[in-house]
């Protein structure tokens, strides 16, 4: 009985096993076979270019001199002006969800933050177009320039569209992504957590610094990649509002360009086939630049983790 | 690291006869209610807690002990629909008069919880240096002096002075709790409330803690809920009996596991119900 009982056991086991291990290998293959697929189609320009093509600057179909580094540098960019608005307002937000707003609000809040991750990109970008183009142009930028044009990226530009105005959409794209998980991840912290600092006579706010965050930090971290991720690959909106301008400048105010957003606008229109393999190129950097995005969060996720869990 | 001869103490299963010597009350509550919703919890407890003295709660579970402590040091409220009546007299003033800061009533009433939770993220160090620094303390010289009076106060000192940076989880279950004993004492509370502080460890662990109670009465008075007769018996001075939210009995705790007046407190400590 007890023999045959587990014979099947390991048998649902094995098979079980099998079946995860083939699914994980799948999933390796496919990544290998994108990236295989990526470098023999761009196959022109990395031999034309070398590993050049990372540093180089010049982006011009005409002359068929291409460079990567205006799409990185711009791609690099938004994401991080994003990431610098978006971590305080997103993080914020969960936090006030959690700790301060009553059971009603937080629902509608929370429900009003998911709706935001739903509206296609395209509308962001109508809308960046629109009202925040000229608000930056008009506004944000002549004040901002005022006060510290001295510092070469708050230099002033008549244009509007640029990589800041991008951040600035990107940000309220992945604002929902950081509120969203964050605010699952605190309202795991357990109870004792709270329990502890307040009876060592913490206020709510020290409660939650000493407390809260810390305890949930890998959860915030991971939160803030996923966010990450999203923006280094968003191309709709930010074609619309960046200039699409293949030039790197100091100001963060001038017009730019992101890996994606080249890709979108030139690919279908290439006019040589070194042109369309120095875009797949592009595709495939992006494609490298996100893997080792991810790659550094799981490090990192897995070092604030092991000090988190210890033993209980 | 503890060393495998490290004496624990002997269960004093008889307490001492004789009435504790009292010097005023620590704490003294009068005609204490509390609610959870419309759930009526702790019932008109009228109680004082003796200076320098361990007091301790027994009763069974769900009888209201955890909730009854967490008044004490204004606990109770921060569970959402909770509510107190009553006053808790502390050197005198009532911790629930109108303006009066919670947060300052639990800086000098400290309280150990059922779970030991040392911060997870923190080193045994910062662990027991968190309360100072959110007092403001940051010298490091006053942070280091203190962390280290309040490892030795919790018993914890030896095991762990070799490795105050480590996580404070790393730590085993029973040094988990004396680190957060050691954690509550590190800011020089007048009294150390406890939830149950024995109950998630085993045997060797427990008796190091009661030891370090029966000890801390020295400086600090001592309010500990159990539902441990022995640990009651082998730690306190005065014993309360609590029962479906009402103190049934309360006393010198050799007269109370000897000679109880009520039967029903009688029933409880000879194993009849509970
Ligand atoms: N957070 C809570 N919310 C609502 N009711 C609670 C809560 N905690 C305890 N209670 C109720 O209060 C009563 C007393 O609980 P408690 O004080 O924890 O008892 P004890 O510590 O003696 O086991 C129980 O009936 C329990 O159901
Ligand atoms: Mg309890």
């Amino acid at each position: 009985m007890r023999s045959s009982r587990s014979r099947s056991g390991n048998w649902g086991d094995r098979l079980f096993g099998g079946a995860s291990l083939g699914f994980a290998l799948l999933i390796l293959v496919l990544v290998a076979v994108l990236v295989g697929e990526l470098a023999w189609n761009s196959r022109l320009a990395l031999r034309a270019f070398g590993p050049a093509f990372l540093w180089s600057q010049n982006w011009d179909p005409v002359q068929e001199l291409f460079g990567a580094l205006p799409f990185i540098y711009g791609t690099l960019a938004t994401s991080v002006v994003a990431l610098l608005i978006s971590i305080p307002l997103g993080l914020g937000t969960a936090i006030f969800l959690v700790e301060l707003a009553p059971p009603r609000v937080s629902e509608t809040i929370s429900f009003l933050v998911e709706l935001l991750a739903a509206i296609p990109s395209v509308i962001y970008g109508l809308v960046g177009l629109f009202v925040v183009v000229p608000w930056v142009r008009t506004a944000f930028c002549p004040s901002v320039s005022a006060a510290l044009g001295w510092i070469p990226i708050f230099q002033a530009s008549p244009y509007g569209v640029g990589i800041f105005t991008a951040g600035i959409i990107l940000a309220v794209m992945i604002v929902p992504f950081i509120t969203t998980v964050s605010r699952e991840v605190l309202l795991m912290v357990p109870r004792s957590q709270r329990e502890a600092a307040l009876a060592l006579g913490a206020t709510h706010w020290e409660m939650v610094s000493t407390a809260i965050l810390p305890y949930a930090r890998s959860g915030i971290a991971g939160s803030i990649f996923l966010a990450l991720a999203r923006a280094l690959g968003e191309t709709m909106a930010v074609t619309m509002v960046i200039g699409n301008r293949p030039e790197i400048r100091a100001s963060l105010f001038e017009p730019g360009y992101t890996m994606a957003a080249v890709l979108a606008n030139e690919f279908s229109e290439a006019t040589s086939d070194l042109h369309l393999h120095a875009l797949i190129e592009i595709g495939l950097v992006l494609f490298v630049i996100t893997i080792i995005v991810n790659g550094l969060a799981r490090l990192l996720l897995l070092k604030l983790g092991r000090t988190t869990e210890g033993r209980s | 690291m503890s060393t495998p001869s490290e004496p624990v103490m002997p269960p004093r299963i008889t307490p001492p006869a004789e009435e504790p010597r009292v010097e005023g009350a620590a704490l003294a509550v009068e005609k204490l209610n509390a609610w959870f919703g419309s759930n009526h919890v702790v019932k008109d407890i009228s109680i004082s807690f003796p200076k320098h003295h361990v007091t301790a709660l027994i009763g069974p579970s769900g009888c209201g002990k955890s909730t009854f402590i967490r008044c004490l040091n204004r606990m109770h409220e921060v569970v959402p629909g909770a509510r107190v009546s009553g006053s808790v007299l502390l050197e005198g003033d009532n911790i629930y008069a109108e303006g009066v800061d919670p947060v300052r009533i639990r800086r000098r009433i400290g309280m150990v919880f059922q779970k030991p939770n040392p911060f997870p993220t923190m080193s045994i160090y910062d662990n027991v240096a968190a309360g100072l620094r959110l007092n403001g303390t940051n010298r490091v010289s006053v942070l280091d002096a203190a962390v280290e009076e309040g490892l030795h106060l919790a018993a914890l000192w030896d095991e762990v002075k070799d490795k105050l940076r480590a996580p404070g989880t790393s730590l085993s279950g029973g040094q988990q709790q004396r680190l957060c004993i050691a954690r509550a004492l590190a800011v020089k509370p007048e009294i150390l409330l406890m939830d149950e502080p024995c109950s998630a460890l085993d045997p060797i662990a427990t008796g190091k803690i009661e030891e370090l109670i029966y000890q801390l009465r020295e400086r600090y008075t001592v309010g500990i809920v159990t539902h441990n007769m022995q640990q009651a018996a082998r730690v306190s001075s005065f014993t309360g009996f609590l029962l479906m939210g009402e103190l049934v009995e309360f006393g010198a705790t050799g007269k109370i596991f000897t000679n109880p007046k009520d039967s029903r407190t009688e029933a409880y400590i000879t194993g009849r119900f509970g």
